[in-house]
């Protein structure tokens, strides 16, 4: 899987390109407008991370071109603009979702699943991680072969532990994923807690190979038994 | 008092002094130049009498005015020696005026073979009481007639050659700093004016610039803080996974993520507070409150639910509000946000919906909160809560936008409403707050 980072800021993208290769994507980086119109134009990447202000242009105008010349990279627009306009402008163009910066790693990787899941035609609609399967397209738990039902909090929960599997997640990083922009100024964060808790009663009365542990104080992992 | 009835006030009195002294010395002088006229005509008839008595002898008999204006007396020598020409007001009467009347009486001695006679002669007199009568009146009637003319000349020429700087004064009322315009230039000749207009277009210019200045600055500072954030957030996230990491070390490093995450959030309130202000959301459709308020509910309840808080709404009439979705939606959900934060375990929040108010109502965690600093930027209660110190400030910020109230109250619960005002809220009701009269 080949991503492209296009970023102005070095240090963003390089800790980003660590994070992904560390995931086993095949990652480049472009630091400014005319790299990275370059490389987005005559190579296809699986997923394009695209910052919209650039040194030598907008990253629309990046967005705009891929889509012209029918290149089928997928693109993620990674913009400091928390702008309605800017989003739909975006969407419209045909990028396949847009992040808010600042962003956690473990929300980024999970866009960047769903995708490359999106736009993997035929593909698995399902996470699978030892005995545990987690159906995206009717939204079901299996464990085995036993279908479990999930309220739609738990089903958002447990998403962004099988796309982040075996990595410590911060309560913060999960509140973000699955309560969006609510979570923040919330006095604290322990109605995350609150619902991991009903998700490792049901985990465990279906018997699941996985569990979810905390590291106190810091947040949780979702790994084999 | 605009400034043309200021100058017609002063101008009426200085003309009402000067129109008096004026006529003092006019009175005097007229009086003078009649009096010099009569004693020349005087003189004249005093010489033809005298030519007439050489020739006529029998005119020296005439001892009484009767119907001519003279008399001639014999006087002893020694008496005619010492008279010379006089001349003097006196009285005598008139028939026609049946009433003694002022004439002016010219007494002469003169010789003629040898005997000594006295002449007088009397010319009828103006009459003083009439001549200041006819005067004074006269003097009023120039006075308003003056007066009359300035007003003319000050409504019709005057207005006309201030019209520039009531145009100039219009336009600076109805001025905008945060529209991005200038001031149009305003025609006329007048070096004041252009004076004037030149200066207001500099402070107009500085103060845009300023404020422009002033509006990116705030905008791209905290648009490129949130590169950097990400940055920091992001490479606490790898630490956070590395193998070696101790329990203690993984606490430090969540603690100083959280922190981020905070400084972030604040970041963000504050560039949407600059955003608010500066007028950046122009989105306008009709809003139902109700329908605002239960999307909010639908999105906090998990943590409504977790503190066991219970909601409940109450639309006695429906709040409708031409608005900004994105603003709307940020107003009711800080409020209700804030009912949940700022609440006790097992508490209530009441929402009652009316026409023209909504009133959020919480039960209270401890005493009332300082009223008048509540809805100040960074203000926070008690609790040292997690909050960023901006939600209520934003909430004002949306209330000023469009001319909502905002009011605290206590009544062992914490009760915000949020109310219409009475009036529409025009573009001129705008102005009038930028520049009161």
């Amino acid at each position: 899987m080949k991503i492209l980072i296009v970023e102005d800021e070095p240090e963003l993208a390089a800790s980003i390109r660590e994070f992904l290769e560390k995931e086993h994507y095949l990652v480049e980086t472009a630091e400014n407008f005319r790299a990275g119109i370059g490389k987005a134009t005559v190579f296809e990447y699986d997923c394009i991370l695209l910052d919209i202000t650039l040194p030598g242009g907008s990253g629309m105008e990046i967005l705009k071109s891929v889509k012209e010349i029918g290149m089928k990279s997928n693109v993620i627009i990674i913009s400091a603009k928390d702008s309605l306009d800017d989003k739909i402008n975006g969407l419209a163009l045909g990028a396949d979702d847009y992040l808010t910066k600042p962003f956690h790693l473990a929300e980024l990787n999970a866009r960047i699943k769903a995708v490359l899941r999106r736009n993997n035609q035929g593909g698995t609609e399902t996470l699978t991680f030892h005995n545990v399967t987690l159906d995206i397209k009717d939204r079901q738990l299996i464990v085995g072969s036993e279908k479990i039902p999930l309220f739609r909090k738990e089903f958002d929960i447990l998403y962004v532990f099988m796309v982040n599997k075996e990595r410590l997640l911060t309560k913060s990083a999960i509140a973000e994923h699955v309560w969006g922009d609510h979570y923040e100024d919330a006095d604290n964060l322990d109605f995350v807690y609150y619902q991991i808790k009903n998700l490792r009663k049901k985990l465990s009365a279906a018997d699941a190979d996985i569990e979810i542990t905390s590291s106190y104080g810091v947040g949780y992992t979702m790994k084999s038994k | 008092m605009n400034l043309l009835n200021q100058a017609i006030k002063y101008l009426m009195v200085s003309i009402f002094i000067i129109v008096t002294i004026w006529s003092v010395i006019f009175y005097f002088s007229m009086l003078d130049e009649i009096y010099d006229s009569i004693d020349d005509g005087l003189d004249n008839y005093k010489l033809l009498i005298l030519q007439k008595a050489e020739e006529d002898t029998t005119t020296l008999l005439k001892s009484a005015f009767d119907e001519s204006n003279y008399s001639i007396k014999v006087i002893p020598r020694s008496l005619a020696a010492s008279v010379t020409d006089s001349y003097q007001d006196t009285l005598m009467y008139m028939m026609y005026e049946d009433d003694l009347e002022p004439v002016r009486m010219l007494t002469s001695a003169f010789e003629q073979k040898g005997k000594y006679y006295q002449l007088k002669i009397i010319s009828s007199m103006v009459e003083e009481d009439d001549l200041i009568n006819n005067l004074f009146w006269s003097v009023i009637g120039l006075y308003l007639a003056i007066i009359l003319s300035i007003l003319i000349v000050n409504n019709v020429v005057l207005r006309r050659l201030w019209r520039p700087f009531y145009k100039i004064l219009d336009q600076l009322r109805s001025f905008r700093l945060d529209r991005n315009n200038t001031l149009p230039e305003v025609k006329t000749e007048i070096k004041e004016f252009i004076e004037l207009n030149k200066a207001a277009k500099i402070l107009i210019s500085n103060t845009q610039r300023a404020y422009f200045g002033q509006k990116r600055f705030t905008e791209n500072a905290a648009h490129e803080l949130q590169t950097p954030l990400t940055t920091i957030i992001h490479r606490l996230e790898i630490l956070l996974n590395s193998d070696t990491l101790q329990q203690a070390d993984a606490e430090t490093i969540s603690k100083v993520l959280q922190t981020t995450e905070k400084l972030s959030r604040l970041n963000k309130s504050l560039l949407l507070l600059t955003r608010i202000e500066n007028r950046q959301f122009i989105e306008s459709t009709e809003i139902n409150l109700k329908n605002i308020v239960d999307q909010t509910i639908d999105d906090l309840l998990d943590f409504a639910e977790y503190k066991n808080i219970r909601i409940s709404v109450e639309e006695v009439k429906s709040f409708k509000i031409i608005a900004d979705n994105t603003l709307m939606q940020l107003l009711v959900n800080n409020l209700i946000k804030n009912g949940i934060i700022h609440n006790q375990e097992n508490g209530e929040i009441i929402i009652k919906i009316n026409e023209d108010f909504v009133e959020f109502k919480n039960s209270a965690l401890d005493g009332p909160l300082d009223k008048e600093k509540i809805f100040s930027r960074f203000y926070k209660g008690t609790e040292g809560s997690n909050g960023t110190g901006l939600g209520l400030a934003l909430v004002r910020a949306v209330c000023d936008m469009y001319g909502l109230g905002i009011h605290y109250t206590y009544d062992g619960h914490h009760i915000f409403t949020l109310k219409k005002s009475n009036k529409i809220f025009t573009s001129k009701d705008i102005n009038s707050q930028l520049f009161p009269e």
